[in-house]
């Protein structure tokens, strides 16, 4: 075994791809790096590695058990299917943002400690804001500053509560918190703002849709997903959670059904599906922790999926607006984008034979199995919302939809480059192979599995949800595709026009106060200097107050030494030693004389 | 086109109504779960419950003129 932590397989890759610089030695490099890895997690045994001496403590760079390896193994997958969505891109910073981030989250999940959690923690959020800034547009500058300004709080957080529980503790090893301590909440806060749960999670319908095309999709699978491992390492069983996944599944679904973005719109629910993974690490029993393990590994493959197709109809359209979009036919022109795209949306919504329907369904399970009937209805509920927005209202909007007589026909649509349509494929594929044979995901699982997903009971309650579903999207698809172009408001309202009115505020008045105080201070530290230099002024100003004549300081004070009014020209100095020279010779020649 | 559509979706749903009663969930956590057909009615009210609330949601408070945000 080469002795080097995965994370840094990515991000030495990372910055060796820009040094090749032939294009298709770059292009191999890159697909090359995640085998790589892939084929060192498979060859790592279970324990811990790489103890790094750090000041006095001990930095762990590789725990590695079954439920790191869970994620590494989908982390990495990922990462090559991605790779080969974004493999034609010629920017090569992409490529390396993009690695230094996959490299970073492997970093997170192996992290044993604190420290080196919280390093990886901070490149994750630098590395990935680039992701957004590529895209080049005004919007994504100033989302990608969002981004960064969201995740660099979280970071200052986490840091903090870090800080206090190793001044507490003296220990700097990542275990589970003790939740009643101040710096297991910091901690805590610090995951959730990652894990973008509301209301801290709008950073993501932010960030995600003003991404580069290839960018996104990165996107998607790492950060929410390292959050959510790292709670499940640091929180699981708490209370708390469980209520503020269910809460998040029912959230992200009811902005899904308003919201007209196609990005915009699957990154919703990236929120509502994290939900389910929240929720499941909060109950925190065995068959939870599997499902939340289980749903990342399908959620990553099925969300990436869909990121794809709706990339690659960007890609080709140019557009991202279900408004600009439906009616035209697309799927006459892009049919593999969309079966491809299908299979994902089949999969978000746990349709049977899709991997959604063997992790998503072990979550609810889970949920019932812990006697918790409104949160079980919450998540089934989510579910229907779901397969509305995914399945239904965005395919039909983006590739068939009514035609209202008055839309510009797109020229020119054909399917994305051949690598985009492998990379789709690529995903698509892994979600038919975990759906069908879910015991191939299953094995991978922290838990063993006593679950069985294809209980005839099971597969007929999913089918007559989702049957029904379709009828209601049918009785109401009008209803739910009209609407114009608009913005819907999210908690990022407050930093966007609470936070701009606080800065506002600071710039005009409270800086007009501030020049206020500074100047009749200023003007205060004039007299009283001007006074020091002729301090009997003072007792003068006292007279003449008794006396009562009104005189002003400047009368009192004589003016200030001048050089120029006092000093001597040089021609005087010149003229009298020239006239000493002359007395001088003088007498001399008279003594000698 | 439309009406077979919809008479394919009819009979489906016929079927999975007498294959709820066919297959009841052998292990109910809830008193829901031993209805055979609470998923038709949950899926059919469900979906329609969350078009109409978002809607109502979005139109009188949520969705904002794409402008809205413009002096950033």
């Amino acid at each position: 075994m080469i002795n080097i932590p995965p994370a840094f397989i990515y991000i030495i890759g990372a910055l060796l791809i820009p040094l090749v610089r032939v294009r298709r030695l770059q292009q191999s490099l890159a697909l090359l790096i995640p085998i790589f890895a892939m084929t060192m997690l498979l060859r790592m045994p279970q324990g811990v590695y790489w103890q790094v001496q750090f000041l006095d403590y001990e930095l762990i760079l590789g725990r590695v058990d079954r439920l790191s390896l869970l994620f590494a193994y989908i982390f990495v997958i990922i990462s090559f299917i991605s790779m080969v969505y974004a493999i034609h891109i010629k920017e090569m910073g992409q490529h390396v943002f993009a690695y230094l981030y996959v490299g970073s989250t492997l970093g997170v999940v192996f992290a044993g400690d604190l420290f080196s959690l919280f390093f990886f923690w901070e490149v994750m959020a630098a590395a990935s804001v680039f992701l957004i800034w590529y895209n080049k547009t005004p919007a994504s500058l100033k989302a990608g500053f969002r981004y960064a300004m969201v995740h660099l709080f979280g970071g200052a957080i986490l840091l903090g509560g870090i800080v206090m529980q190793v001044s507490t503790t003296g220990s700097i090893a990542f275990t589970p918190f003790d939740l009643s301590t101040l710096s297991a909440k910091f901690i805590l806060f610090g995951f959730l703002i990652n894990a973008a749960v509301p209301p801290l999670h709008a950073w993501l319908p932010d960030a995600y849709p003003e991404g580069t095309i290839t960018g996104s999709v990165f996107m998607t699978a790492f950060t929410t997903k390292s959050a959510v491992y790292v709670l499940a390492r640091g929180f699981a069983g708490t209370e708390l959670l469980i209520w503020l996944g269910a809460i998040m599944t029912l959230y992200g679904v009811i902005y899904a059904v308003i919201e007209k973005d196609i990005r915009r719109l699957l990154a919703y629910h990236i929120v509502s599906q994290v939900g389910y993974m929240v929720c499941a690490v909060g109950l925190g029993t065995e068959m939870a922790i599997n499902g939340a393990g289980a749903h990342a590994f399908c959620h990553i493959i099925y969300k990436a999926v869909l990121f794809m197709g709706m990339g690659s109809v960007i890609y080709v359209t140019g557009r991202r607006n279900i408004l600009d979009l439906k009616g035209r036919n697309l799927y006459k022109k892009m049919p593999i984008t969309l079966v491809l795209y299908m299979v994902g949306a089949f999969s978000i919504s746990a349709v049977p034979l899709f991997n959604g329907f063997v992790s998503k369904t072990m979550i609810v399970a889970a949920a019932g199995y812990d006697h918790r009937p409104v949160i079980e209805l919450m998540l089934h509920l989510a579910s229907v919302g779901t397969f509305l927005s995914v399945g239904l209202k965005l395919p039909w909007g983006v590739w068939f939809g009514k035609s209202d007589g008055t839309e510009d026909e797109i020229a020119d649509v054909k399917e994305p480059p051949l690598n985009m349509r492998f990379g789709m494929g690529l995903g698509a594929l892994l979600c038919i192979i975990t759906g069908i044979f879910p015991q191939t995901l299953y094995k991978l699982l922290p838990y063993e599995v006593h679950f069985h997903p294809y209980a005839p009971s099971h597969v007929v309650a999913s089918l007559q949800l989702l049957l029904l579903t379709l009828a209601g999207f049918c009785l109401y698809t009008n209803k739910l595709m009209a609407g114009k172009k608009s913005i819907s408001l999210d908690t990022d309202w407050f930093y966007r026009v609470f936070g701009y009115s606080i800065l506002l505020f600071c710039t005009y008045p409270l800086n007009r106060l501030r020049n206020l105080i500074q100047t009749a201070f200023a003007n205060k530290t004039k007299a009283i200097a001007i006074l020091s230099k002729h301090p009997y002024a003072l007792l003068e100003i006292v007279w003449y107050a008794l006396i009562g004549q009104e005189k002003s300081m400047s009368e009192l004070v004589q003016p200030p030494y001048e050089e120029k009014n006092y000093r001597i020209p040089v021609g005087i100095g010149v003229c009298a030693s020239l006239i000493f020279l002359f007395l001088y010779a003088l007498i001399y020649m008279r003594v000698a004389g | 086109m439309k009406t077979t559509l919809r008479r394919i979706m009819l009979a489906a749903i016929i079927a999975v109504f007498l294959l709820g009663f066919l297959f009841p969930n052998p292990h109910p956590h809830f008193w829901w779960q031993k209805i055979p057909v609470f998923d038709i009615f949950f899926g059919f009210f469900g979906s329609i419950g969350l078009i109409v609330f978002a809607k109502w949601l979005g139109h009188n408070w949520l969705l904002k003129d794409k402008d809205y945000y413009n002096h950033d």
